[in-house]
């Protein structure tokens, strides 16, 4: 028999096109997805050496992160629009497929690819943005890659890529009533930091993984990124078959079931090796709340702002000071007693119909807090169209909240939604990075529920209080 | 590209770990569609206050290391978004080595690409050349053939893969380089798209 493999020696293997000692390989790339930010230099590159896109029936455009979720058509800032007009000309230029800020399959690119069915199990997808790693939910290779190497894939569909190591993330046990796939991912980085994954491709397993759904899979893998990981991946299984059955771009009828049974020997055989495995419980994961400025400076929400003084000498101590410093907090505060100006829920970690749905049934019948801005902001044009054919928006709307159009708003706050600064941010996003959400801005990650309640209470509170969080009422 | 063969300059030392891409080069810039222009807007926030003013007690801002060209800096330096507008500022400013204990992937990659050499070197090495760098005029030379770095007194090598090596060194045009096997694609595809297509953009 042969040796076990892992799925990314897998989906490696197949898709090698040279190989050389000293080098890296070519790897030939399966789907590329652009959007406005990272691409206009790359086109420009190729226009420049006369050069084509190799393969246009292989890469799809979106515009996501400049777009306007509010007047959709009004975008004040020029230089804003140039860069969608750009991504417009570039993509009739080229031939390329694009879903423009009018095209009904508009959305953040890492919402849009599953929900079409571009993202399949084994392929390898990049795109010039590091949340990449999202489509590793249903066992693909996805990457971030930059600009030089956008256009090199547009040019020949390849990139040159050092096979990475691997590393599985195992959970056992079951997530807790109001715990979340978001808590699950904050608490591994929370606890290991935001580098164990450098130079490796983690795989997600046990049983906490396997009982996720698609959608709650997406929002691992997305935060891969931030542990340092090239990318984050979860074997398929018939979860994943599921959900990708009838899909806009998978096949149909009997090409489907050839399909299906392809994707389910993509998965890590039994006793495959790893290049390193880190074990959790997922009884020990609680609803996370970060109170720093990267995503592993979390804690439990009945937990403590922690106290550089009471840390060891080989610890960040200068980072934790500098981040309770940006953030406006003191050592030893409850995260329960910080309060919140805004609420944003949306990005491409948090804003697919299934989080919205949970975020509404917290909202329901509750009104926002008076000191409080809470908007939601749909993944894409699609998920907001389903999301008001259940009705979703009357109980935000009723409630105070905002319901925006889709793109990535306020998790970058490119556009014009942004957290002014010195305020302070309950998000569904995955980065609280300083001045991710505006310059002077503070921003906690939370689940979709968390950033609910938050929204209803105008502070942090544990949102296993909601009956409707932990299955009841 | 420019090739980076051998490099001597003035050193910078950025005395932070986990420095991300939206502090070396925030949003509001990431519009512009060009690829040349971004070192004014490096670290941008640590630099300037709101209205534009420069702010004295940050250290980039020390006329003493108005002609750095070799960044120190701590661990996992470059982390967070895949911006490529990173790179280009950092080079567009005037540096051309990065020292650091340790890079995250991307960043670390499109380096490369930039003619930007980034050098991973043990941690005492990096606080030894921080804490020299941070009172008197310091200076290295990094020979990327020898693999060295030197500060006049004593040398450390460093780790470098070979093909990025050669492609500093040669100031390779990468696309070029593979379009070389070309062939060797068409002929992947061949093989590769037998059976179900899987993908029905057109
Ligand atoms: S939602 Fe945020 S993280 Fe996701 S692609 Fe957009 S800007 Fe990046």
């Amino acid at each position: 028999m042969s040796q076990p493999q892992t799925i990314v020696d897998k989906i490696w293997n197949k898709h090698v096109i040279h190989k050389e000692e000293e080098k890296p390989d070519l790897l030939y790339i399966d789907l590329h997805l652009v959007h406005e930010v990272t691409s206009p230099q790359a086109f420009e590159g190729l226009r420049m050496k006369q050069r084509n896109v190799r393969r246009p029936d292989r890469t799809f455009a979106t515009m996501d992160h400049n777009v306007p979720t509010k007047d959709r058509h009004v975008i004040k800032d020029l230089v804003s629009k140039k860069q969608m007009e750009t991504l417009k000309r570039n993509c009739e230029e080229f031939g390329v497929r694009l879903a423009d800020i009018d095209h009904p399959d508009q959305g953040i690119v890492h919402v849009i690819g599953p929900d079409l069915g571009l993202t399949q199990p084994g392929k390898t997808i990049v795109c010039g943005d590091s949340h990449t790693s999202t489509h590793g939910a249903f066992g693909a290779l996805a990457f971030g890659i930059g600009t030089s190497e956008v256009e090199h894939v547009l040019a020949t569909q390849s990139l040159w890529q050092a096979r990475p190591k691997t590393l599985q993330v195992h959970i056992d046990g079951k997530l807790g009533a109001g715990v979340t796939a978001k808590d699950l991912i904050l608490a591994v980085i929370g606890r290991y930091g935001v580098r164990f994954g450098t130079g490796h491709v983690i795989e997600y397993t046990g049983e906490a993984v396997r009982n996720l759904s698609m959608e709650e899979r997406m929002t691992v893998c997305n935060m891969s990124i931030e542990a340092g990981a090239r990318a984050g991946l979860i074997s398929p299984d018939e979860t994943t078959v599921e959900y990708l059955r009838g899909k806009r771009y998978v096949p149909e009828g009997e090409d489907f079931e050839t399909l299906a049974q392809e994707w389910l020997d993509l998965a890590s055989d039994e006793g495959a090796v790893y290049d390193q495995t880190l074990h959790m419980h997922a009884d020990e994961i609680e609803p996370q709340v970060t109170w720093g400025t990267n995503p592993s400076q979390c804690v439990p929400v009945g937990a403590k702002v922690p106290d550089p003084e009471a840390m060891g000498a080989d610890e960040d101590v200068d980072g934790v000071e500098r981040a309770i410093e940006y953030m406006g907090l003191q050592a030893n505060q409850s995260i329960e007693s910080i309060e919140i100006e805004h609420v944003f829920i949306g990005s491409c970690t948090n804003s697919r119909l299934s989080d919205l749905r949970k975020a509404a049934e917290i909202v329901q019948g509750g009104r926002v807090h008076e000191n409080v801005t809470a908007i939601v902001v749909p993944g894409s044009k699609s998920v907001k169209e389903a999301a008001e054919a259940e009705g979703l928006d009357t109980i935000f709307l009723t409630a105070g909240f905002e319901w925006r159009d889709a793109g990535c708003s306020m998790c970058l706050a490119m556009n014009d939604d942004i957290v002014p600064p010195g305020e302070r941010c309950a998000s569904t996003s995955n980065r609280n990075f300083e001045g991710r959400q505006g310059n002077g801005a503070r921003t906690h990650l939370v689940s979709p529920e968390m950033a609910a309640a938050a929204a209803l209470e105008g502070k942090f509170v544990d949102v296993r209080k909601y009956a409707s969080a932990v299955g009841g009422g | 590209m420019e090739p980076l063969k051998y490099h001597k300059g003035l050193v910078y030392p950025l005395n932070r770990t986990n420095v991300d891409t939206d502090q070396i080069i925030p949003k509001q810039f990431l519009k512009r569609i060009e690829r040349k222009g971004f070192g004014q807007f490096l670290f941008y926030h640590w630099r300037f206050h709101d209205d534009g003013s420069i702010r004295e007690d940050f250290s980039l801002n020390d006329p003493k290391y108005q002609s750095a060209s070799i960044l120190v800096g701590g661990e996992n330096f470059g982390c967070g978004s895949s911006r490529e507008h990173a790179p280009w500022a950092i080079e567009d400013y005037g540096f051309r080595v990065v020292i650091a204990p340790s890079f995250a992937d991307i960043f670390y990659n499109n380096c490369f690409k930039n003619g930007i050499l980034p050098i991973e070197l043990p941690n005492e090495v990096v606080n030894r050349m921080m804490e020299k760098s941070s009172s008197l005029p310091y200076h290295l030379e990094v020979d990327l053939e020898k693999q060295i770095v030197s500060d006049g007194e004593s040398e450390v090598s460093f780790d470098i893969q070979s093909y990025h090596k050669e492609m500093l060194l040669n100031g390779w045009d990468e696309i070029a380089v593979t379009l070389t096997y070309e062939e060797e694609i068409d002929q992947f595809e061949k093989n590769y798209e037998k059976g179900v297509k899987t993908l029905g953009i057109s």
